[in-house]
């Protein structure tokens, strides 16, 4: 399926794997209690977190690792168009670390788990996030970085 | 029962990502470039998940407890602060240059090994940074 305005756009695929990422966090929701927030749950699997080091937390990463290489395997490979800079990954890379910590979210926990549950401090979250990397975005584009 | 439920959701997620979309760091820059070839894929991945992600929290609030048999463990803070706003802020600019959040990055070790491993590296740097050096 596509949309004319947007060739370049995978409307099917989006829905099947927004539709996973759902059942996922709706399977740690109702199963364990829990958010999917993988910002944090890293945090917790790796001990920088404040607390106990969470032993499922890791296992939760080990097999985000192993479902992505079975879609590949099954279904892939997915095409994937990574920077070729190790500046600009490890540079991102900082910058996100950092952040998700501080602002206590990424995508997953205050976009998926927090916006979903209309949480006011993820819906801002959210949109704060939202609009600095399409700032970014924009500045790159406009300083000659646009395509990485 | 608590490591089946993180091993499922984790192979969930890790599918659910690599099928959307959002392991392709060029696609997830033109998703954030509204202004110029506008890919609006990430906004279906999204959509799906906040379709069962709704009707999810409908079923949670009737629960006293999760499947496993614990309480439930979940955010309750309220604040709109300027921390949550100045790290969301952070994450948005990390996001923008490279095309990748903590997820997608994480789950493209199985498949990009190298460049993600650089970018998860500096992500783990950047949380330790903020654990144990500056924290404001």
């Amino acid at each position: 399926m596509s949309i004319a305005a947007f060739p370049h756009a995978m409307v099917l695929q989006g829905l099947i794997g927004g539709l996973l990422i759902g059942a996922a966090s709706a399977v740690f929701l109702l199963g364990s209690g829990r958010i999917t927030g993988v910002s944090g749950l890293l945090a917790r699997a790796t001990g920088i977190a404040p607390g106990k080091r969470d032993g499922s937390a890791m296992l939760f990463i080990l097999a985000l690792i192993g479902g992505a290489a079975l879609a590949n395997a099954i279904a892939g490979p997915f095409k994937q168009g990574f920077p070729e800079s190790w500046l600009v990954l490890a540079l991102g890379g900082l910058i996100v670390g950092y952040g998700t910590r501080m602002g206590g979210g990424c995508t997953s926990g205050h976009g998926v788990c927090g916006m979903s549950r209309l949480s006011p401090r993820s819906i801002a979250a959210t949109l704060t996030f939202m609009g600095f990397g399409i700032l970014t975005v924009l500045v790159m584009r406009l300083a000659g970085l646009g395509g990485l | 029962m608590h490591r089946i439920v993180a091993i499922l959701s984790g192979l969930l997620f890790g599918a659910g990502l690599s099928i959307g979309g959002m392991t392709d760091p060029a696609r997830v820059r033109a998703f954030l470039d509204i202004f110029g070839a506008w890919d609006p894929t990430l906004a279906f991945v999204m959509g799906g998940a906040l379709l069962v992600m709704g009707p999810a929290w409908l079923v949670q609030r009737r629960m006293d407890r999760a499947f496993d048999g614990t309480g439930f463990d979940l955010p309750d803070t309220r604040i709109i602060d300027r921390r949550l706003l100045g790290g969301s802020a952070l994450f948005g600019i990390g996001w923008g240059i490279a095309g990748l959040c903590p997820g997608p990055a994480i789950a493209s070790l199985a498949t990009a090994f190298v460049p993600a491993l650089v970018f998860v590296a500096a992500m783990i740097a950047g949380m330790l940074l903020h654990r144990f050096a500056l924290k404001p």
